[in-house]
């Protein structure tokens, strides 16, 4: 008797949608947008450029011709590959650790008495949101060997003028000073959420103990930091290896390729040569290694963080 | 003591000298394009340079617009910003309330496989999607640079952590009221979630409004160019037409600062929330 009233009472609660256990015919509504969205443009590219990677194909005959790892070989025995990895790989190390240094300098001097923080912290982060094809015109401009800001400036160093754009070497040195530029600010705010999360206590307690600035920060604000610097490493090194807006308008990969990066090397081979299967292995080779960046956050962040998922 | 005093206020005012020097030296590129871009070219090729154009030439905008149609670039570019936004914050908001208040089998491995899906580089999506488009005849249509953005699996994660705080007190009584999912979402849930939504509203639109790849990719036709394509294909034009790269380059990066200047917050939040970038 008790229990068929219970069930009485399950049985109308579940009528009030709240409490009802089931929602699968809502939910399938609710996701159907975005689930369409995600199967035509993600699930199904990653399954399809898998496919085409080991297939010939121009994209407007009708067949694509199988030719197993053919793609692969290829790309490994190329010259331009390894020339491409290396120019990312250049990028990505000059960028990132010069990228960490100003924004954590930065970060740390905003979170002292400054006056006029707002203003700052907006100057910082405005290279941030503007586009990346305004920001490479306006530093071709800088970079001008002849009429440019940037020779200027180091004239009074007495460096003598550097033909930045042209110059296999300064030409790599130009897109890392910009790329810095560019995005330290993501960092800065990365790393500003962080400090603040260091209790004040520390500080005080290291003060008692007659610690020095430079032990503080060796002492407390590093180890801290530790999984916000780790953090961004990772998130900076994977945006690093994707870099292309700024490469195609300050340099449109050259001189003579050495600014050429990874996703540029995709990207001519797929929509300009229009070898698919091709330029498909080469974003595969680009997963790969992105995909062993993300593990490696992903498993430190679980051993650091438990249960914050 | 007065001696400490005096020492603490120079190290102070020398931290604040550094820094506004570092600030003004970031800010150096966007003032050099403002001031180049007001200039006549006699005074832009010069060595030493000349910092300020002796008589301000608004002209070079104008200039700029008749070299090329900024004006149809700019609407193309604020058509589908708006319109990829408008969408992600429906699609986004409908998904995000689906993983947070509705019980369906498999929601949670449904829920990781998307936040997985923001691991997934773009190139690799790249060329099958390019390849969608052009099996759907939308090559270098408005459909092309809209739909693919209708749907993010970082709008709806932003989304649905803000949604599982809102107390569910508050929809019970309007379920109570006969309410049904959909008026709940929109009515209840959304005016409280304004501010994660304000979030991903501006993230977006930063990331259409500034995007080139994919435009360089699906846009072939004058008319259809956006503002970041149109500029890059400005400057393959006018190589050394300094005055009027830099009014179009104003022109591509006004936009986005303005709307910064006035939801900066949002920005910042939107970056410390998530850890994310776009």
């Amino acid at each position: 008797m008790k229990n068929s009233s219970t069930d009485i009472k399950a049985k109308k609660q579940s009528r009030l949608p709240w409490k009802r256990k089931d929602d699968t015919l809502g939910a399938i509504l609710f996701l159907s947008p975005t689930l369409v969205i995600f199967i035509t443009f993600i699930l199904f590219p990653v399954i399809f450029s898998f496919y085409l990677s080991f297939h010939e194909w121009n994209m407007f005959s009708n067949e694509a011709t199988f030719v197993g790892l053919e793609n692969y070989k290829r790309m490994f025995d190329s010259q331009e590959f390894w020339s491409v990895l290396k120019n990312t790989a250049v990028f990505t190390f000059g960028t990132v650790p010069l990228n960490m240094i100003v924004a954590l300098l930065v970060a740390m001097a905003l979170n002292k008495h400054i006056k006029g923080k707002k203003f700052l912290r907006t100057a910082f982060f405005a290279p941030v949101i503007i586009s990346p094809v305004a920001a490479a015109v306006i530093w071709r401009w800088i970079y001008d060997p002849n009429y440019g800001l940037l020779n200027y400036g180091i004239s009074f160093f007495g460096i003598d003028s550097i033909n930045w754009l042209n110059d296999e070497t300064a030409a790599m040195f130009a897109l890392i000073i910009m790329g810095v530029w560019k995005t330290f600010g993501i960092n800065m705010v990365l790393f500003s959420a962080g400090l603040q999360g260091i209790p004040e206590t520390y500080y005080e307690a290291a003060d008692i103990d007659g610690a020095g600035k430079w032990d503080k920060f060796w002492k407390i604000t590093l180890p801290m930091l530790a999984p916000t610097t780790f953090f961004i490493m990772i998130m900076s090194m994977i945006s690093s290896f994707q870099v292309f807006d700024l490469v195609y308008v300050l340099t449109s990969g050259g001189p003579l390729g050495s600014t050429k990066v990874f996703v540029f090397f995709v990207y001519e081979y797929a929509f300009k040569y229009f070898e698919m299967g091709y330029a498909s292995a080469a974003a595969y080779i680009l997963f790969i290694v992105l995909i062993a960046l993300t593990m490696l956050q992903v498993r430190y962040m679980k051993n650091r963080v438990h249960g914050a998922f | 003591m007065n001696q400490l005093k005096i020492l603490k206020l120079s190290k102070s005012i020398i931290k604040h000298i550094v820094i506004y020097a570092l600030a003004f030296v970031t800010l150096v590129p966007f003032i050099w394009m403002i001031l180049t871009s007001l200039k006549d070219m006699s005074e832009i090729f010069v060595y030493p340079p000349q910092f300020f154009p002796s008589e301000f030439k608004f002209e070079n905008y104008k200039l700029a617009f008749e070299a090329a149609p900024f004006g149809r670039y700019y609407f193309n570019s604020l058509f589908v910003a708006f319109t990829v936004t408008l969408g992600q914050l429906i699609t986004c908001s409908m998904a995000a309330f689906a993983f947070a208040r509705m019980q369906f089998p498999g929601r949670n491995i449904l829920f990781y496989l998307f936040l997985g899906t923001m691991m997934i580089p773009y190139n690799v999506t790249m060329i099958p999607s390019f390849l969608v488009l052009y099996w759907l005849g939308w090559i270098d249509t408005y459909y092309a640079l809209i739909v693919p953005g209708l749907a993010s699996a970082f709008g709806t994660f932003l989304l649905r952590q803000f949604f599982i705080t809102i107390p569910k007190e508050l929809e019970e009584a309007a379920f109570i009221d006969g309410a049904t999912k959909l008026q709940v979402l929109w009515k209840i849930i959304v005016p409280l979630a304004k501010p994660a939504l304000a979030t991903l509203a501006i993230f977006t639109f930063m990331g259409v409004f500034n995007d080139f790849i994919w435009a360089l990719i699906v846009l072939n036709s004058e008319d259809m160019q956006t503002v970041q394509l149109g500029l890059a294909i400005f400057r393959d034009r006018y190589l050394t037409q300094w005055d009027l790269l830099m009014a179009g380059s104003v022109t591509a990066v006004l936009p986005i600062l303005i709307v910064f200047f006035f939801a900066q917050k949002y920005f910042i939040q939107g970056i410390t929330l998530s850890g994310l970038k776009e």
